[in-house]
């Protein structure tokens, strides 16, 4: 650890900072309905596009409405996902000549792709066609995307509205979050990659003669466009198994910085738009302060424990230095270990090492803050998080100074706290009883990759990852059994859609409300003492639920280091 | 009325799903495949690298060189299989893990006679994350230069300079590390060998 590998870390995130803040105004003005910079080339295209689909963009819905809407576009486009990865050994665009997926994992890969997650269970160089890396992936890459931050605003229009029922129109919203933000920002990430290495092509694999006279088959493909959104998406799921180790998928430092950029660029920015809705610019400083501040600490963590080294080898072998098993030589410890930290914050799920090899302590970081699920957090439902736990503060607050809690001028009542908690409560449901299920079945604790406690860390992390709708793995655990593929496939779905309609139905709820006006009494949520009684109930709240199983794992492991 | 709100949404879901599968599925990556040959022809190929018109590989790709005249890349899980990346994912308590390090740990101290344990780095010896790093530190270099010279007969001099012009640094003295990547070296010694071999970017 050197001090200029810890700047090295805390300048990527001011950039992400910076580039966040005057993002998040974007947004804001996109959603709000406001005139913006793209309006002259987006209005044409999204008039065209509203005809091909049939929508009335002067509509505005409900919530039942708005989540009836989401659900079943949702249902459909997993559906045709599914569909192209059954029938792609007969598609064209199969250079390689892949045979079609099986049932179970077709199921898997369409529920882990329609929910932003990106849990693979396959790798894609040996289990996708082109044509479904492009049509079934990256389709779903940007889509998944979309409906979170359509799920977000929708949310944050309910905090900001009063005396109404009208939260948006979902048709609109998702084909905004394309035209005017995914797809720009893709695009420009699709050419920087591309400059910088990343292959984008539809010749079949490179068959070539090495210079030591073997021979290697090269896979290769349309990687950097489905790269740039797999980033820019918080999505993760990559073109090969090794995801972002692999030299195609991120051959230098740069892209490196670019994809960290990627993933943080609209969660980041997404904060700023929620002070924007809100009137509070000073919520966002304090947000964005106080999960900037866990996210350098997580990274910090890893970069410690991974340069420290693994002390087994050190005795064993008199071999000191850096942990490198499972790492790749270009990026630097400093990135990284930033990249582990900021994959599973933004719930992103690309992974740049192998998160299996790292040390105890390390692979912990990332587990927590799959377990929080809002250090910032996935594209939009991070920011439902974040308001979720913001409500939850808020009541917690409101009890202990004795008053009618209440959060930006609006009454939080039995109904909302009922919600917000379902909401709150699924998360570690759906993570430690599949968990505690697959430690009492031995076909699924035969799929270990590793013996002990680190064994069991790789079952706990698939299902966190799954719940978190991160995607990232502690990949040698073999998920490709029938017994994981729908067990994972089922958390995925109930930890993506229960809290999006729990916090739907909020969004209902508050925006039919009046605003009361602020008193000398009103409880401030935009202050940093407020701030951190929010850090301290998600702390809690995950510390008290996830303890023991952290206990099991990584802690006991560290232990066992001696 | 729910009845037929569930028609107009499904019927919505389904033109919605095949023009944007056709616009971000079909038109986007297609509009960068005709932009990479055009624009980044080598990039967009796979960055590959051919000696007489003859594709031997690619510089991002690590390829196995198992004989002592090459420059070894690091030790990969998958036997630098590029249709199948991916790392060995043993975790760091598992004694798999010492095994495997240690008998890589051996035979580089095999293969380089004179080395000791205090200089080999740790990316020597512990496999990458993808199993194709096409990169080494650069203290790995210089390790392997002994062998080299005594396999191909050339200087150390001579291969000690081709490692310094050939060595990266870190972007803006923060990102990366101080590394060589193995293709660049291993074509240089064909060229040294092989004086009228023409090695060149392909795509």
């Amino acid at each position: 650890m050197t001090a200029s590998g810890i700047f090295a870390i805390f300048l990527v995130v001011l950039a992400l900072v910076a580039c966040g803040w005057p993002l998040g105004g974007y947004i804001y003005r996109t959603f709000a309905g406001e005139r913006t910079w793209t309006d002259a080339v987006a209005v044409p295209v999204e008039r065209a596009i509203y005809r091909l689909i049939g929508v009335n963009p002067d509509v505005e819905m409900d919530w039942k409405a708005y989540l009836r809407a989401m659900m079943v576009s949702n249902l459909v486009m997993a559906l045709f996902a599914y569909a192209v990865f059954r029938l792609q050994a007969v598609l064209p665009l199969n250079p390689a000549h892949i045979p079609a997926m099986p049932p179970y994992l077709a199921f898997n890969t369409a529920a882990s792709f329609i929910t932003n997650t990106n849990w693979q269970n396959y790798a894609g160089e040996q289990s996708l066609s082109y044509l479904s890396q492009m049509i079934g992936i990256t389709f779903l890459q940007f889509t998944s995307a979309a409906t979170g931050l359509a799920a977000a605003m929708a949310f944050l229009r309910g905090m900001s509205r009063q005396k109404t029922d009208a939260l948006g129109n979902f048709w609109v919203d998702l084909v905004r979050a394309h035209t005017r933000l995914l797809l720009p920002i893709a695009a420009i990430l699709a050419v920087l990659l591309l400059a910088l290495g990343v292959p984008e092509t539809l010749s079949g694999p490179a068959v070539v003669h090495t210079l030591s006279g073997s021979m290697q088959t090269i896979a290769r493909g349309p990687v950097a466009t489905l790269e740039a959104i797999k980033q820019l998406g918080t999505n993760g799921g990559g073109f090969f198994n090794a995801n972002s180790a692999h030299p195609f998928e991120d051959p230098n430092a740069w892209t490196c910085i670019l994809e960290i950029m990627g993933m943080g660029l609209i969660p980041t920015a997404l904060v700023f738009t929620a002070g924007y809705f809100l009137r509070s610019r000073r919520l966002a400083i304090v947000l964005c302060t106080l999960l900037g501040a866990i996210l350098l600490a997580g990274a910090y963590l890893v970069y410690a424990y991974e340069a420290a080294g693994n002390p087994i080898l050190a005795h064993a072998l008199g071999l000191h230095g850096p942990n490198m098993e499972g790492k790749e030589v270009r990026f630097g410890l400093p990135l990284t270990s930033l990249f582990v930290a900021a994959t599973t914050a933004y719930t992103t799920g690309a992974v740049n090492a192998m998160h299996d090899s790292l040390m105890p302590m390390s692979g912990m970081v990332p587990l927590l803050f799959m377990m929080f699920n809002l250090i910032f957090g996935g594209k939009g439902v991070g920011l439902l998080n974040i308001l979720m736990f913001l409500i939850i503060a808020v009541f917690i607050s409101g009890l202990m100074v004795g008053r009618t809690p209440e959060i930006f001028g609006k009454k939080i009542e039995a109904r909302e706290m009922k919600l917000a908690t379902a909401a709150m409560l699924v998360h570690p449901f759906v993570i430690l009883v599949p968990t505690a299920i697959a430690m009492a079945l031995p076909s699924a604790r035969a799929s270990m990759g590793n013996p002990g406690l680190h064994g069991f860390t790789e079952v706990l992390y698939a299902f966190t990852s799954a719940a978190a709708n991160n995607g990232s793995a502690f990949a040698g655990l073999n998920g490709n059994t029938p017994f994981y593929n729908i067990s994972i496939g089922l958390v995925m779905l109930f930890g993506r859609y229960v809290s999006i309609i729990a916090m739907l139905a909020i969004a209902g709820s508050l925006a039919g409300k009046a605003r009361i006006p602020e008193t000398s009494g009103t409880l401030k949520v935009d202050t940093f003492a407020f701030g951190y009684v929010f850090v301290a109930v998600f702390v809690i709240v995950g510390a008290l639920t996830f303890f023991p199983y952290l206990a099991l794992g990584p802690i006991g492991e560290q232990l066992q280091l001696g | 009325m729910k009845g037929e709100a569930t028609v107009i949404n499904v019927w919505r879901s389904l033109r919605f799903t095949l023009v944007f599968a056709v616009l971000l599925g079909i038109v986007y990556p297609l509009f960068f495949v005709a932009l990479g040959r055009v624009v980044f022809p080598w990039q967009a190929q796979g960055s590959l690298v051919a000696v007489n018109g003859r594709t031997v590989g690619s510089e991002l790709i690590a390829q196995p060189f198992p004989q002592p005249m090459w420059f070894e890349p690091r030790p990969s899980a998958v036997n630098y299989n590029a249709d199948g990346s991916g790392g060995s994912n043993l975790g760091p308590t598992n004694p798999a893990l010492v095994q495997e390090v240690r008998q890589n740990l051996r035979a580089v101290l095999r293969e380089n006679p004179g080395l000791q344990v205090d200089e080999v780095p740790t990316s020597m010896v512990e496999s990458s994350g993808s199993g194709l790093d096409p990169d080494i530190d650069l203290q790995d270099a210089y390790d392997q230069i002994p062998r080299i010279s005594k396999a191909t007969g050339l200087s150390e001099a001579w291969l000690r300079s081709l490692v310094q012009r050939d060595a990266e640094f870190p972007a803006l003295g923060l990102y990366g590390e101080p590394m060589v990547n193995v293709m660049q070296l291993n074509l240089a010694i064909w060229e040294k060998l092989h004086p009228s071999a023409r090695v060149a970017r392909t795509t």
